[in-house]
């Protein structure tokens, strides 16, 4: 942990500069940001962007209790008790966000749904999870930003807006950086973006393809065709994606001519209709794509650590997101285990929220069911969802207050290195406690029940003894 | 009967600045509480800047004040809106079978409205 930076003695607050500093707002994970930090405050944060300065110079200590059970003020020993005994007594937990918190307390909480049979899902479903789906279905032609930064001499976004939701990847990554096999920076790299609307990034783009709106699909096919030298007609295909043949053909010629062709898709293609279906043939045209040239396509991951999410719920269950423990053994069906839908279908009876908004992005339906049941709450700041929340725990922010490690949107593990102290708990540190004390309910239930018909199967206590 | 659009929620850089400095504050409040609108359209309904006006979706309904888009920025007949309780709003429950509802490109009817509702 970061050195405390105390006034007690009521002289000035130490300054100190900590180089090398994470971001972690964005999938971007900036990890050579230079904070100077004033006893519990960051005043500068060089190098970061304009949701970077954001992120560090707003997340001061918050002076709300560390804990409130319904509204109420409470210690935190008191909050985690209700905490185990609300997961311990629900018959479908369900257990939400994850994606802005360590891959270490992602781990614990991973270990939280186990002991008590939970659904966990993270907020991957509702932003790059249709492209999870598409990976497993299709397969991923993939690369480092690295090797973007040092090869990429075509860019194409498409249905991305990185100018606003990830400002630095193009200079830091995608378009501006001198690299190895493009020394001239972005003189040696062509940008196309591919869109609806006409972005901030399109500003930055040498070709903008403003599509018809809910026509990716049919574009992206139209793209496959013309990679496999089927011959199209222009009407169709202006009838079908508000875009002349002619702009497609001189892109695929751009494509095939490319040495090192990187597609980076965001929400544009996962959120419109379609969803998996747009990402898996966008993956499948960039795997087309390589019969001719090197081609690759990334996803622009939104919050801090949601690729860690994705990785930590992967090797504890098998499965990246949208997984049912309830059974004793997980299980997978985006739809059905999906938090969204849960949560809509009002079959969820207890939820525990880490690092995420639900009652602020989910539809209504959803919210008012969550709303309607007990749920744990965990956050830096009130939101919506800590609101209305049973137990709602204001926690150290990560990166900042805390260290870790998160992992970069193309899965690239970076360590944190936190600027100051804080006097509320990690939620690292209260996941562990919740762990701890819903084991010892459980090992209690076991041993009170003589003859025990559940389904899950025997299990090794703390002690070495087996639960049956 | 009223026009149809096309409503696309996304994020901006304003909406990720006012998460930071919170939820119920000025800048996350007032970004995520206006609908974009293209210039043709403004024309169309004689909309001018901060008049309100009253969206429907199949899933629900909103009030929200507009401006114009950027020119060029939009098309005419499709909308923008920063993510946010409005844009929740309209969107439906239903992830056919992905985990993930229909965010963006919903259909929406649009008609200007004198002021908000009590």
């Amino acid at each position: 942990m970061a050195t405390v930076t105390t006034d007690a003695s009521q002289q000035e607050p130490e300054l100190k500069i900590v180089e090398d500093a994470t971001c972690t707002f964005c999938g971007c994970v900036c990890d050579d940001i230079e904070l100077t930090v004033k006893g519990h405050e960051i005043t500068q944060a060089k190098r970061a962007c304009v949701l970077g300065k954001a992120w560090f110079l707003n997340h001061s200590v918050d002076d709300r209790p560390s804990c409130l059970i319904k509204g109420q003020p409470a210690s935190v020993e008191e909050g985690i008790e209700r905490a185990a005994q609300i997961l311990t007594q629900s018959r479908y937990p369900l257990m939400y966000g994850l994606s802005d918190t360590t891959t270490e307390s992602q781990r614990v909480a991973v270990s939280i749904a186990d002991w008590v049979g939970a659904n966990v899902d993270t907020t991957t479903s509702v932003c790059h999870g249709p492209s999870g789906m598409a990976f497993q279905g299709v397969g991923e032609v993939t690369c480092s930003l690295g090797e973007v930064r040092n090869r990429g001499d075509l860019i194409i976004f498409w249905g991305a807006n990185p100018a606003e939701s990830h400002p630095r990847h193009f200079t830091r990554y995608s378009l501006m950086p001198k690299g190895m096999f493009v020394p001239n920076g972005r003189k040696d790299r062509t940008c196309v973006v591919i869109d609806v609307r006409k972005t901030k990034s399109a500003n930055t783009a040498d070709i903008f393809i403003q599509l018809k709106p809910r026509s990716d699909f049919e574009a992206l096919w139209t793209l496959r065709a013309l990679c496999a030298g089927v011959e199209l007609e222009a009407e169709q295909v202006l009838a079908d994606t508000g875009v002349e043949l002619a702009v497609w053909q001189d892109l695929m010629d751009r494509m095939k001519g490319s040495r090192f062709g990187v597609f980076f898709f965001g929400m544009g293609l996962t959120m419109t209709r379609g969803k998996h279906t747009n990402t898996e043939a966008l993956l499948a045209l960039t795997r087309d794509m390589n019969q001719h040239t090197r081609f690759v396509c990334k996803p622009n991951r939104g919050h801090g650590n949601v690729t860690g999410a994705d990785n930590v719920v992967a090797w504890r269950t098998g499965y990246p997101f949208g997984v049912n423990l309830t059974r004793g053994y997980p299980r997978f069906n985006p739809g059905e285990y999906t938090a969204s839908d849960v949560l809509a279908r009002g079959e969820a009876d207890a939820a525990i929220i880490i690092a995420s908004d639900p009652m602020a992005n989910f539809s209504e339906r959803a919210r008012e069911h969550l709303k309607s049941i007990p749920y744990i709450a965990f956050d830096p700041k009130e939101t919506p969802t800590t609101r209305n929340a049973e137990v709602a725990f204001t926690v150290a922010t990560y990166g900042i207050n805390v260290p870790g490690t998160v992992y970069r949107m193309d899965d690239i593990p970076i360590p944190l290195r936190p600027a100051f102290d804080c006097h509320h708990p990690s939620d690292l540190e209260i996941l562990q406690a919740i762990e701890a004390r819903v084991q010892e309910i459980r090992v209690q239930g076991f041993q009170s029940t003589e003859e025990n018909t559940s389904l899950r199967p025997a299990r090794e206590l703390p002690d070495g003894s087996i639960a049956e | 009967m009223s026009k149809t659009y096309i409503l696309i929620p996304g994020r901006t850089s304003q909406q990720g600045v006012g998460i930071n400095e919170g939820k119920f504050e000025a800048t996350y409040q007032s970004e995520i509480s206006v609908l974009q609108v293209a210039l043709d359209d403004m024309e169309d309904l004689g909309l001018e800047a901060d008049d309100f006006v009253r969206v429907t979706s199949e899933h629900g309904e909103i009030e929200i004040k507009v401006k114009s888009a950027k020119k060029g920025e939009l098309p005419a007949g499709l909308l923008f809106i920063a993510y946010g309780d409005y844009s929740s709003r309209l969107m439906g429950a239903d992830t056919h079978g992905s985990g993930m509802p229909t965010s963006k490109g919903i259909d929406v009817t649009m008609e200007k409205i004198a002021a908000l509702s009590e």
